[in-house]
């Protein structure tokens, strides 16, 4: 069952960014994913919700293939990751360069602790995409500047408030200039009073178009800046549509429940 | 050298770097014992690198290898790994070379010293560096990874320098051990600074002032030591927060 984001607003055709196609992922006996489906297209923001284990992390990171998904298929800007019966990519490259499209935000922020905030930012451009240092440096510089960093380029990781960490790793993300972002619960990690901060980059992004994924607990500011909605539940599929309907109003008895259990 | 002249002499006229001291000798033989030491040491880093590498991400074939090597290494005196890769071993060769009708080799003690302490200097590496990787935070190389970073490039820019402030402790005290690990190379003739300073001994009887000596040279490379991996730790633990106490 693929349904295609932003039902009704589309004028004409929009390239398709990401499809997940029947994505199966088992760790051991447990089965985490059993079938799910979605295709993001450009311009799409797309928010996964669901209480903890119902696999809208797992999800996410199949599409990198940070993990192998069991079964299904993965198909990034209209390219079908070519995957061995094991569920790992066949090969290596074609993955490393579909990854290199993939802006990715953890929840741990997962900045590089040896290098200064700019070093984060050039590290892939320059040894992975083979930018000029300069033109990389410059790009870095408008992205810190954008998410309000510049001023913090040569410090450390270590030394920037949770908030400031996960707005330079969205920078970070920025500069492989990716087609799609993939948040894996960006704010989770956050104390309360820095979880503002970041939304209003996410949303920014969101505003210009961009095509994101987002995995939140954020119910709020899902509806505000999807077009989108998926409500996981046990690994599977339980609710879909656009915001509206699905927080407006939710057809299903679990995501009533869920929604209600966040106040 | 004359026994009964030596004896009368100060320990300043033993010590002359020229003869009848043997000042140059003692030095002669530390630098001796640098080479080997440095040679054994880089050997050593560059196998436990690999194996480092090969214990963690190898296949179960490369693993099982790198446990035997690691298991017996450790398992066995370093003294009796000597004795067995510069007598037996060569003979093994030799017998081979002289049964296919040639002439038969003579490994040269520097070549065979660093290879010998290098190879066991590889296994403790290795087992250094595995700790050290595994101590990294693992999302920072899932970061690397999920920006399409390749495997070499994600050891060379990532894991290698976050893992090098883990190991440090770890690899200065490996160093202090290959310095002084080359000391037993003095059974196999090889004349390091132990090997000098018994020579020196020996034909002056001036066994005080001799071992005196090269207690105070081995000292002054450990103290030097540590001053530069506190450097080397320093500069490896950039941008980590001092903890506070």
């Amino acid at each position: 069952m693929t349904v295609t984001a932003r039902e009704g607003k589309a004028s004409g055709p929009r390239p398709e960014r990401i499809r997940i196609e029947n994505l199966h992922k088992s760790f051991g006996e447990i089965e985490v994913l059993k079938g799910v489906s979605l295709t993001a297209c450009e311009g799409d923001v797309v928010a996964v919700i669901g209480g903890s284990g119902s696999g809208k992390s797992t999800m996410l990171r199949c599409i990198n293939f940070l993990e192998t998904p069991t079964s299904g298929k993965i198909i990034i800007g209209g390219e079908e990751i070519r995957m061995r019966p094991d569920g790992s990519p066949a090969d290596r490259r074609q993955i490393e360069h579909a990854r290199q499209h993939l802006g990715m935000v953890f929840q741990s922020f997962n900045l590089w602790s040896h290098m200064t905030i700019l070093q984060n930012l050039i590290e892939v451009p320059v040894h992975v995409l083979k930018v000029p240092k300069d033109q990389a440096v410059a790009i870095a510089e408008r992205l810190l500047d954008r998410v309000g960093l510049l001023a913090k380029k040569d410090a450390y990781p270590a030394y920037l408030s949770g908030g400031q960490q996960q707005r330079a790793a969205i920078a970070r993300a920025l500069a492989i200039e990716p087609r799609a972002m993939l948040f894996d619960e960006p704010t989770s990690a956050l104390d309360p009073e820095l979880v503002g901060e970041v939304l209003s980059v996410i949303r920014d992004l969101a505003a210009e178009g961009r095509t994101m994924i987002l995995v939140t607990h954020e119910m709020k500011f899902a509806r505000e800046v999807s077009n989108h909605v998926m409500y996981l539940y046990n690994g599977l599929v339980e609710e879909q549509g656009p915001p509206e309907q699905v927080f407006g109003a939710p057809r299903s008895e679990r995501l009533q429940k869920f929604l209600k259990s966040l106040g | 050298m004359m026994p009964l002249a030596a004896m009368a002499a100060s320990p300043f006229e033993l010590l002359a770097l020229s003869p009848p001291g043997w000042g140059g000798t003692l030095l002669l033989g530390l630098a001796n014992t640098m080479v080997i030491a440095v040679g054994a040491y880089a050997l050593g880093l560059a196998i436990g690198i690999m194996g480092a590498f090969g214990k963690l991400y190898g296949g179960p074939i490369t693993r099982d290898l790198l446990a035997v090597y690691t298991t017996i290494v450790r398992a066995v005196p370093e003294l009796v790994l000597i004795l067995i890769l510069f007598y037996a071993v060569p003979g093994l060769i030799n017998e081979i070379l002289i049964g296919l009708g040639h002439e038969r080799i003579v490994l040269p003690p520097l070549i065979t010293g660093i290879a010998v302490l290098g190879v066991v200097q590889g296994a403790y590496s290795t087992e250094v560096l595995r700790g050290a990787i595994q101590a990294v935070p693992h999302g920072q190389i899932e970061a690397a990874r999920a920006m399409g970073m390749t495997p070499m490039l994600t050891a060379r820019r990532i894991t290698l320098p976050l893992m090098t402030s883990n190991a440090i402790p770890g690899l200065a005290n490996l160093w202090l051990n290959a310095t002084k690990d080359t000391a037993l190379l003095a059974v196999i003739g090889f004349s390091e600074l132990t090997k000098a300073t018994y020579q020196a001994a020996a034909t002056t009887k001036a066994f005080f002032t001799f071992y005196l000596a090269a207690m105070a040279l081995y000292l002054a490379i450990s103290l030097l030591s540590t001053v530069l991996f506190g450097r080397i730790e320093k500069w490896a633990r950039r941008g980590q927060r001092v903890m506070s106490r």
